[in-house]
């Protein structure tokens, strides 16, 4: 293959990783801003995503209707769980932040082991709502994970706008800036918290649906979502989404084009080194506010 | 206190016990009636799942028709099941449960090469008989030790020396292979290559993955268009969108002649969508996931007794594909534990020494509904069973057999003795 394809393919790829990991992650970075949580279960609630997915595309019986039925009701399920959470239990350690990291460490677990009692330990497949191969001169190409990268992209829009546009977004941003005084004027500050939070696992079930056409669900498949995604976070700042976007697309695309072009260890080293010299440099970030 | 008069609790005494013996008749003339318990490691969860799933439902086929059969050495048989995670350090924690806290008089199961080759040196330290159905090349390479035997599987030096000759005479000389990086993988690697070179061919490129990758089209520019063979080989819950990514990869553009290990769709649905590509490729199979034509008589009860049926699956569920290729590692095993026992004379975990002995002074296994893979032969030196390959052929969606092996087409020269070393 020449290095021309080849580069293609690799973009490609990389493309497809940066939408899906922009997702996870913008979940991740919206919790910690907002909330200032770090939430080490972010990974169980995208596998939790993708196993619903199979659950629920399992319900129903045709194939393109229960990817769309698993689109709409996943990351509701989801995102009402983590509503749950919040308030049962990260309400109650008042979001401190070294308490809730622990909490969230043991909610890991507790998700983990209960995907697998009740789901089992297989990799369940989840047919693609449609078979579109593109067929390059070089090489042929999965049509269904460009549509993952639009659908990505319009969620993120939309994410977006509410963040900027919606009264829900000025809630969530005054509260992120501050607590007490958003209070003061009257803000819930705990519904907000726990919206945001099930915002954030909501959008994590989002980028589980669209993945698990490609790779099955199964009970252990949210650790690298989680440390990508943390990376992407840490590389974007801590709480930016802008940030988050544009680190997720850096790490994406040089995880794709170093994975193919080298070993693909190569591109896991890049990924934590960019993390190491950010937090050498610039530990807010690059976009981060200086705390 | 009124007390019991002698003779009436000599009465009730002898009753009970005749009751007792009455309920297990074809026990009786065995020194104890207690159950010889084994160990199972069992992936039950982890990367192996799916293969734990089936190795459960055999070994649980297998030991009813043992105890049908009047048990071992005349007492009845259990087996403990205990997950290992597919894990190598549960794996050897799970070897420590088995055998010290629930005194199974031996442990077999294990299939994942990590797993067999992190537990097996604990094996050796608790002197307990550590049978694998694994596949892996690390029995006879001399690497474990005494108490570690797989007589119920052959190993990947035999299965890809003996079917390299028909690779390349068949599909082409330049080969590339994908394999899964870690000792399984190895095994290929190395072992498939040094085959393909004596028969004049060549491996042109080996691209190894890591067992736990997700995404794996990054992987495929690196097969050289000079390839005429792709030789892959894959494991864990990733192997369905591996093939997947596969077929997108080449898509309906010129490709190179397939060989896959079935282990790259094991429990996986050929009719699966995105799995058409596969039609017209061949794949190594142990054992015919479909019922062939010429299928021994045996081969319906073994189906019917796992629960497989012909095309199979489950006849429960046709989705649930079974991991027919090694799941009768687990049947074979426990039949030559069986005769293990029996040869000597097995009474209780003193008598563990004579059992490894016993086997390893096993030569040959017929075929029968106690092998029912195909007849074996036993090399007790190595520790390692050697018996056929098929090579089958994707046609119309259905695994068909063309090709089979003999048995002396896997054998090699023995790299230890196990027999020399102490117990």
């Amino acid at each position: 293959m020449g290095t021309g394809p080849l580069l293609l393919l690799a973009t490609l790829e990389g493309t497809v990783m940066a939408a899906v990991l922009a997702l996870a992650a913008v979940g991740l970075s919206l919790s910690f801003g907002v909330m200032r949580v770090v939430n080490v279960a972010h990974g169980e609630f995208f596998m939790l995503g993708a196993v619903l997915a199979w659950a629920v595309a399992q319900a129903v019986p045709s194939a393109p209707l229960g990817f769309v039925a698993a689109l709409v009701i996943c990351p509701v399920l989801v995102g009402a769980l983590a509503y749950a959470i919040d308030a049962g239990l990260l309400r109650r350690l008042k979001h401190d932040p070294e308490a809730t990291i622990v909490a969230t460490i043991g909610l890991s677990y507790i998700l983990q082991q209960g995907a697998l009692s009740l789901f089992g330990p297989d990799a369940r497949p989840v047919e693609a709502p449609f078979t579109l191969r593109l067929q390059l001169p070089w090489f042929g190409y999965s049509g269904y994970k460009l549509f993952v990268v639009v659908a990505a992209a319009l969620v993120l829009l939309a994410v977006w706008w509410v963040m900027t546009r919606s009264r829900a977004g000025l809630v969530m941003r005054a509260t992120q800036i501050d607590r007490a005084t958003a209070r003061a004027f009257g803000i819930n500050v705990d519904r907000v918290y726990a919206g945001t939070f099930a915002l954030g696992a909501g959008l994590a079930a989002v980028a589980a649906v669209l993945i698990v056409p490609i790779q099955q669900a199964h009970y252990l498949m949210g650790h690298d979502p989680l440390l990508l995604s943390f990376i992407v976070v840490i590389i974007g700042g801590l709480g930016s989404i802008r940030g988050t976007l544009i680190a997720a697309l850096v790490i994406g695309l040089a995880d794709g084009i170093l994975s193919m072009l080298y070993p693909p260890t190569l591109a896991k080293i890049f990924a934590t080194l960019a993390v190491a010299l950010v937090l050498v440099f610039r530990p807010q970030g690059l976009f981060g506010a200086r705390p | 206190m009124k007390t019991l008069p002698r003779r009436s609790v000599l009465t009730g005494l002898a009753a009970g016990s005749a009751l007792a013996l009455g309920g297990l008749p074809r026990f009786v003339q065995a020194q104890s009636a207690a159950p010889i318990k084994l160990g199972f490691q069992l992936h039950r969860t982890g990367i192996g799942a799916a293969y734990g799933r089936w190795y459960e439902r055999t070994a649980q086929a297998a030991l009813a028709l043992v105890n049908a059969q009047g048990g071992i050495n005349g007492r009845p048989v259990e087996i403990l099941f205990e997950d290992d995670g597919t894990d190598p350090k549960r794996g050897a924690e799970v070897v420590e449960k088995l055998t010290t806290q629930h005194g199974c008089d031996l442990i077999f199961g294990p299939l994942f090469s990590h797993v067999v080759i992190g537990s097996a040196p604990r094996a050796g330290e608790l002197k307990v008989p550590y049978l694998v159905c694994s596949e892996g090349y690390h029995v006879a390479s001399g690497m474990l030790n005494r108490w570690t035997l797989q007589p119920g599987i052959t190993d990947v030096r035999a299965q890809v020396s003996s079917m390299a000759p028909w690779v390349t005479q068949t599909l082409g000389k330049r080969v590339t292979m994908v394999f899964p990086d870690y000792a399984f993988g190895h095994d290929h690697r190395d072992f498939f290559t040094e085959a393909v070179k004596a028969q004049g061919g060549e491996v042109i490129a080996q691209i190894a993955v890591p067992p736990t990758e997700t995404s794996f089209t990054r992987y495929f520019p690196q097969i050289p268009a000079e390839t005429e063979v792709l030789y892959h080989v894959m494991v864990g819950p990733a192997v369905l969108t591996f093939v997947k990514e596969l077929g997108e990869f080449y898509g309906s553009g010129d490709r190179p002649q397939i060989f896959g290990f079935i282990d790259s769709l094991e429990a996986v649905d050929l009719a699966a969508p995105g799995l058409e590509f596969l039609e017209g490729t061949y794949f190594w199979e142990a054992h015919n996931r479909v019922k062939q034509a010429d299928a021994p008589e045996w081969e319906a009860t073994y189906r019917a007794a796992v629960g497989v049926d012909d095309n199979g699956a489950s006849v429960s569920d046709a989705r649930d594909v079974a991991t027919y290729s090694h799941m009768f590692s687990v049947w074979e095993t426990l039949f030559t534990i069986k005769k293990g026992m029996e040869a000597a004379g097995y009474q209780s975990p003193a008598d563990r020494q004579k059992f490894v002995e016993a086997l390893e002074a096993m030569t040959t296994f017929d075929a029968g509904l106690d092998h029912v893979q195909g007849a074996k032969v036993f090399n007790g030196k190595t520790h390692q069973v050697f018996g056929s390959q098929f090579i089958s052929k994707v046609e119309g969606g259905k695994l068909m057999r063309v090709h089979q092996t003999s048995i002396a087409d896997g054998q090699y020269p023995d790299a230890v003795d196990y027999t020399a070393q102490s117990f």
